[in-house]
């Protein structure tokens, strides 16, 4: 009998596999391909305190191995979560983690606030990293100090696992982890996107309406791989590795560079069955190495 | 219920310079699919390109179990999808979005298609003439190299009428002016649109100045497909009169005009 389960930030997860906010919504859409309870865990779509309308399209642009987005969390607000998309996803035996983000250190707490003790939420976490939005996001995940100010603001304020993510758009991704699992988080996400941008040569425009977007996909899969590795080494507290998984390969990789889970993120995009193939793949190659138990492979890279 | 499967190509021929036409075969979609949504399709084994293109549907054939798709070859994904050869096999997502709609009460109606656009109408077309409708297609193009489907659509019953830019087939001029035509002279329940953005704007326009309900199915660059990325948003008012944004994947691509903004 093989061992899938793991644990993070003390939530317990039944696979490694979550999925990864941004790119599933609050579950509904996917939950027409497949039951939600198989996952690991589901992060749901970025929730801010008042409803916003997002960036103008177009939001979307294609780039080799993956793609630039910038949605600008468009989101219905957290009241709206909370009755109407946290009762639902419920239903399903998952955990539930809402990824929150905030203008400020205050919005950052009260969000934080209405979210602690909502039935089926299992964890919070922090969107510290968004590239897409003027005010909050990115620019707290990028000082250190302002990083580990918006995390002690939210453990003050929840009693919930809280789990920072991370930006990759950093000189040195271990100084912010180091400093975020000072102010006391539970986990650490890694990586968001990485800012990039695209212009349409006959146009000579920028593809997307923003100018710069995040990008995603396999493309940006080895800086992911690297910067777990790095931030394993630098903190004691649990990874939660994301950045173009789209197979069980992918998601080893992460494992052994110092993961204790993953999430899919673009892959949903580019096979909505993605995470199922991942959970299936990561139990088949267990099975043909003869590992018994998935937790073997976190960290598990050898450096000679 | 939406399918995430491998299905078998039937046909892949081009129909004109730049359009082909693929037949897959695929019962379980075409069981349910209806005129106006579309199917996600994975156009390589790699992950280049990396996104699955939303490819509207031309024909349902659900005794046969067959989709019928009209493309046009614009970029990387679909120039790989013209390569593709009857016999292999290709991954879909759908039937997706919310197709067009029609009420017992419609006695003619019209459609009107540009380039393109005028792909998915086919499919509506066969079901407006089944529920017993007088249909006015209006057809337009650049020219007569990119006109789709006008003979089938004259084979089907439909009142045809063409025009092309430059005037090589039909009248030259827009569809515009064709569909101006058809609103003077003859009481329209209902105008169905897709095309070219100018074309749909000039559309709405026409129909709401004439009271005629129109709807108009959109095109946007697609994440996902299936409503949970966000990508592909177009700008409506809301029922409260506040301006949002909806997916034009998952509450469209059908929209009522009414309650699409079009920016200029």
């Amino acid at each position: 009998m093989i061992n899938l389960a793991v644990e993070v930030a003390g939530i317990k997860l039944k696979n490694p596999v979550m999925t990864a906010s941004g790119t599933f919504g609050f579950g509904r859409e996917y939950s027409k391909f497949y039951d939600l309870s198989l996952l690991g865990a589901v992060m749901v779509k970025g929730t801010t305190l008042e409803p916003r309308l997002g960036n103008p399209p177009p939001r979307i642009a294609e780039t080799p191995a993956g793609l630039l987005n910038c949605i600008g969390l468009q989101n219905p607000g957290v009241d709206a979560v909370i009755k109407e998309e946290i009762p639902w996803l419920s239903q399903y035996d998952v955990p539930i983690i809402v990824n929150i983000s905030g203008h400020s250190l205050e919005e950052y707490g009260e969000i934080a606030l209405r979210l602690d003790g909502v039935p089926g939420v299992a964890g919070l976490e922090i969107n510290i990293s968004c590239p897409n939005v003027k005010h909050g996001g990115l620019a707290f995940g990028t000082e250190p100090q302002m990083a580990a100010d918006v995390i002690r603001t939210v453990k003050d304020k929840s009693r919930l696992p809280i789990i920072a993510k991370l930006s990759p758009n950093v000189t040195d991704i271990t100084e912010i982890a180091k400093a975020v699992e000072t102010a006391g988080a539970d986990a650490i996400s890694l990586i968001n996107t990485l800012l990039g941008m695209a212009i349409d040569i006959k146009t000579r425009r920028p593809v997307l309406s923003n100018i710069v977007g995040g990008l995603s996909g396999p493309a940006v899969k080895p800086v992911a791989v690297r910067m777990v590795w790095q931030v394993a080494k630098a903190v004691k507290i649990p990874i939660i590795g994301m950045g173009g998984i789209v197979s069980a390969e992918d998601a080893i990789e992460f494992l052994l560079a110092g993961a204790s889970a993953v999430a899919v993120g673009a892959g949903n995009f580019y096979d909505p069955l993605a995470p199922l193939k991942v959970i299936e793949g990561i139990k088949a190659w267990l099975e043909q190495e003869k590992i018994a138990d998935v937790r073997e492979l976190i960290g598990a890279v050898k450096i000679c | 219920m939406v399918y995430s499967l491998k299905t078998r190509i039937l046909e892949n021929k081009k129909i004109l310079p730049d359009f082909y036409e693929m037949v897959l075969s695929a019962s379980a979609i075409a069981a349910e699919a209806v005129p106006g949504q579309f199917l996600m399709i994975k156009t390589s084994p790699t992950q280049v390109p990396f996104l699955r293109r939303p490819i509207s549907i031309s024909r349902i054939n659900a005794e046969e179990g067959t989709i019928t798709l009209v493309y046009q070859v614009v970029g990387s994904g679909t120039k790989l999808l013209s390569a593709m050869t009857p016999g292999s096999e290709i991954e879909v997502v759908g039937p997706l979005g919310n197709g067009f709609t029609w009420s017992e009460k419609d006695k003619v109606v019209a459609i009107v298609g540009g380039g393109c656009g005028i792909a998915p109408l086919v499919a509506l077309t066969e079901e407006l003439l089944k529920a017993g409708k007088e249909v006015y297609a209006l057809l337009g193009a650049q020219n007569r190299d990119k006109l789709l489907s006008d003979r089938y659509f004259i084979e089907l019953g439909a009142k045809v009428m063409i025009a092309t830019d430059n005037g090589s087939y039909g009248r030259q001029g827009f569809v515009t002016q064709l569909l101006e035509e058809v609103i003077n002279t003859t009481r329209l329940d209902q105008v169905y649109c897709c095309g070219p953005l100018p074309m749909t704007k000039a559309v709405v326009k026409l129909t709401k100045e004439a009271l005629v309900p129109c709807q108009v199915s959109l095109e946007e660059r697609m994440g996902c497909g299936v409503g949970a990325c966000l990508g592909c948003v177009c700008k409506v008012r809301s029922e409260e009169g506040s301006l949002t944004y909806k997916k034009v994947c998952h509450d469209g691509p059908v929209f009522t005009s009414s309650e699409v903004i079009f920016d200029d």
